[in-house]
């Protein structure tokens, strides 16, 4: 037999590996403003290009630009502004409080913190997120208290989650956001049940789902668009491609497909592509995609084309698996150094601003911490209550887990 | 009353609790304008709407994961998963996420889901329509595991599942849906219509979660069994004249410890029987427990008759399946200890 009859295994390869320069001249990336903006209720197949595409509004001068832009008055901007820094500063904080041995586990958002500020604005009271691990701006967006977030970070006596759940596994009902599992792409197909809940209600909520490039090849993905597609549930599928699954890259889990959001062809669902790292273009891909959701149109999935720049999570180095410069090199940029470029050039922010807003926001963030430290930490302090690990098994406590506290003698 | 099958009892417990509660939703496979495959949701979707009982795609895994969404925004499902031996894809759903959402939320969101499914052998249905997974989900923390062995425990219990604030595995032996089969093969099986525990009580009544039935008194041995093995044991006690308690156990998780107890200090042996396979079986939690509870009681050691250690076969159905031959050759063997 000749060699070239015999057949060869495929393992896809990102470009680049430690040691190399990353150079991403060769991705296409469109110039913001020349995406064009279709009607709310446009036909998916008419559409299908957008998931090949990137919509964008900032341009590399920071003037947002073309159809999807005007969406955002001056003060929403600022605000947006302050939300992608306050994340960004509470997770430094937090990350250095891992470090310091506060609490066992952190993941931080470094370069994807316009993605979740910015969805969730478009979003109303009674809507439900059922997000991963990586959104936490959606409680940020909303100005939830920040102590409340660190208590559970760090499993104190004030752990809303009693000190059951991992760091950062947030749940918040009154917040629409929903209890994060850590289990994979399983929230996925949940995000569609309840928005399917919503319509046989006939109500008006909307959910979305959140999952990452690498999940997508859970079953559960397949699962969620099946059902989002047969029964056009009003839900948006969120997709964060933020080019790594711990030191995996996005190649393994898209194969030939092109791109995620192509992934949405096959079910007939309206599938946009987004730069991840552009507030503005979130926002407004966000809304359009809520609107549809919201006049009974279906579902929507937005890709966010962005990239992770921090590692996985605090037990993460990706300087083993790829380029050390290799976010420098990424071609969409800081979302927040973009942000703030957009907002000099319009006159409403300034240097000097910016600096003291970064204060203020340390600020804050470090008066949270004070308090949520007040606590207790994972390893000192107040603490949840042994007797705790025992409730909310159940509604109501068996007689099995009674006797079992019982001889745990808690 | 009406004389019911187990799976008009079964129907009427869904209808009961849809004309009562609107948030009380129903779907799975084949289960909206047809019925279901054995017909348990039939006119379920005329009488209530699509809206209220739907067909799915043909995914376990979103089935479960889509009634986890939906109880998360405040509806109770009640789900069927065709048969039991399809379950599996939804594993993840039911252990990692409907299982320990009021746990890992503090109770902010819970999971008040039923979920459905036909189990065990008897109808030559072969390794993917005749498998009993009770002991992979009796395992899992925050499940509760119920197997109802007649119409009127089927009706009760079922209501009382949907009701019930956490999720339920609800597990509807398939060879008990038309009659008390007591592993006689060869004979017919008395249809639920000419039997006492076909009459059901009309409207809504509970069967509480949590609480074992002695379906026979007796004080020379205590049977531990549930679904189908309930009528085998009876068979089994009335064909070798040892005078058995038998009780059915109704809800494996939680499990009503304190009837076995009393039972088993009473008679001092105890025999578990089960289909599932032996090892790992439910049979060896029921083991341990009267072990470490009536130890000072026991005259012989315990003795578990199950499924043996190998796929459910289809021609060797009946060398496979706990009859009343076996069950009874593990009372005489107690009795002669």
């Amino acid at each position: 037999m000749s060699e070239e009859q015999r057949l060869h295994l495929h393992v896809p390869e990102p470009e680049f590996r430690p040691g190399d320069t990353p150079d991403f001249s060769n991705v296409n990336i469109p110039s913001a403003g020349s995406v064009r903006r279709p009607e709310i209720d446009v036909a998916p197949e008419e559409i299908r290009d957008m998931a090949y595409s990137i919509i964008r509004v900032l341009n590399r001068e920071g003037e947002a630009v073309g159809p999807w832009a005007g969406e955002l008055n001056d003060e929403e901007l600022i605000e947006g502004l302050r939300h992608m820094m306050t994340l960004r500063t509470f997770d430094a904080r937090m990350m250095m409080a891992q470090r310091q041995g506060k609490t066992s586990f952190y993941m931080q958002h470094l370069g994807e913190e316009a993605v979740s500020t910015a969805f969730q604005k478009v979003l109303v009271k009674g809507d439900m997120n059922f997000p991963t691990y990586r959104q936490a701006g959606l409680l940020i967006a909303q100005d939830y208290p920040m102590v409340k977030m660190m208590n559970q970070i760090y499993s104190n006596e004030e752990d809303p989650l009693h000190g059951r759940q991992l760091p950062i596994m947030y749940s918040e009902k009154e917040y629409g956001f929903f209890s994060i599992s850590g289990n994979l792409g399983t929230q996925y197909i949940q995000a569609v049940g309840w928005a399917m809940a919503s319509a046989i209600k006939h109500d008006t909520k909307i959910a979305a789902g959140w999952i990452g490039d690498g999940s997508t090849a859970e079953s559960d993905f397949h699962a969620s668009l099946v059902f989002a597609s047969t029964y056009k549930a009003p839900v948006i599928l969120n997709v964060v491609n933020n080019q790594w699954a711990i030191s995996t890259f996005q190649g393994i889990a898209k194969g030939g497909s092109g791109t995620f959001a192509a992934r949405g062809h096959g079910f007939g669902i309206p599938s946009l592509r987004v730069d991840g790292n552009d507030y503005l273009a979130v926002y407004a891909v966000a809304k359009w995609a809520a609107e549809r959701a919201r006049r009974n149109l279906g579902p929507v999935m937005i890709e966010y084309v962005t990239y992770r720049a921090g590692g996985h999570s605090t037990s993460d180095d990706p300087a083993a698996y790829r380029p050390k410069k290799e976010s420098d090199a990424w071609p969409l940029g800081d979302p927040i150094e973009r942000m703030k470029l957009h907002l000099i050039g319009k006159g409403i922010w300034s240097e000097a601003r910016h600096k003291q807003a970064e204060a203020e926001i340390r600020d804050q963030v470090l008066i949270a911490q004070k308090e949520a430290e007040s606590h207790g930490t994972l390893h000192s302090g107040g603490a949840p209550s042994a007797r705790d690990m025992f409730e909310d098994v159940y509604k109501e406590m068996p007689p099995h887990l009674r006797r079992q506290r019982q001889e745990a003698g808690i | 009353m009406s004389r019911m099958t187990m799976i008009q009892a079964i129907r009427d417990a869904m209808d009961v609790k849809m004309g009562q509660d609107e948030d009380v939703v129903v779907f799975g496979e084949d289960v909206g304008y047809f019925g279901g495959v054995f017909r348990c949701t039939q006119g379920l979707q005329e009488k209530y709407g699509r809206n209220r009982c739907f067909d799915t795609p043909i995914n376990e895994s979103g089935i479960v994961g889509a009634a986890i969404g939906m109880a998360a925004y405040g509806l109770r499902p009640c789900v069927e998963i065709q048969f039991a031996d399809y379950v599996y894809p939804a594993y993840d759903q039911i252990v990692s996420e409907a299982a320990r959402l009021r746990y890992r939320s503090a109770g902010d969101f819970t999971a008040p889901i039923t979920i459905r499914m036909p189990t065990g052998g008897g109808i030559f249905g072969g390794q993917t329509h005749s498998q009993s997974p009770e002991a992979v989900f009796t395992q899992v923390s925050g499940l509760k595991v119920v197997v109802p062995s007649n119409p009127i425990d089927a009706k009760g219990l079922l209501i009382a599942s949907i009701e019930d604030d956490d999720p339920v595995i609800f597990l509807e032996p398939k060879r008990l849906y038309n009659g008390p089969f007591d592993g006689h093969h060869e004979q017919p099986v008395t249809p639920w219509s000419k039997h006492e525990l076909g009459e059901v009580p009309d409207g809504h009544y509970t069967v509480p979660l949590g609480k074992a039935k002695v379906t026979r008194e007796g004080s020379a041995v205590t049977v531990l069994a549930y679904g189908t093995m309930v009528y085998v044991a009876e068979a089994a006690a009335r064909e070798t004249g040892i005078d058995a308690e038998i009780i059915d156990l109704r809800t494996l998780l939680p499990l009503d410890e304190e009837t076995i107890i009393a039972s088993v200090q009473k008679t001092g042996r105890c025999v578990v029987v089960h289909e599932a396979t032996l090892t790992s079986g439910f049979g060896g939690e029921l083991l341990s427990r009267v072990q470490e509870t009536c130890f000072y009681h026991l005259e012989a050691p315990i003795i578990r008759v199950a499924g043996w250690d190998t796929p459910y076969p289809h021609a060797q159905e009946w060398d496979y399946f706990p009859g009343p031959a076996r069950v009874g050759r593990a009372l005489v063997k107690v009795m002669e200890a």
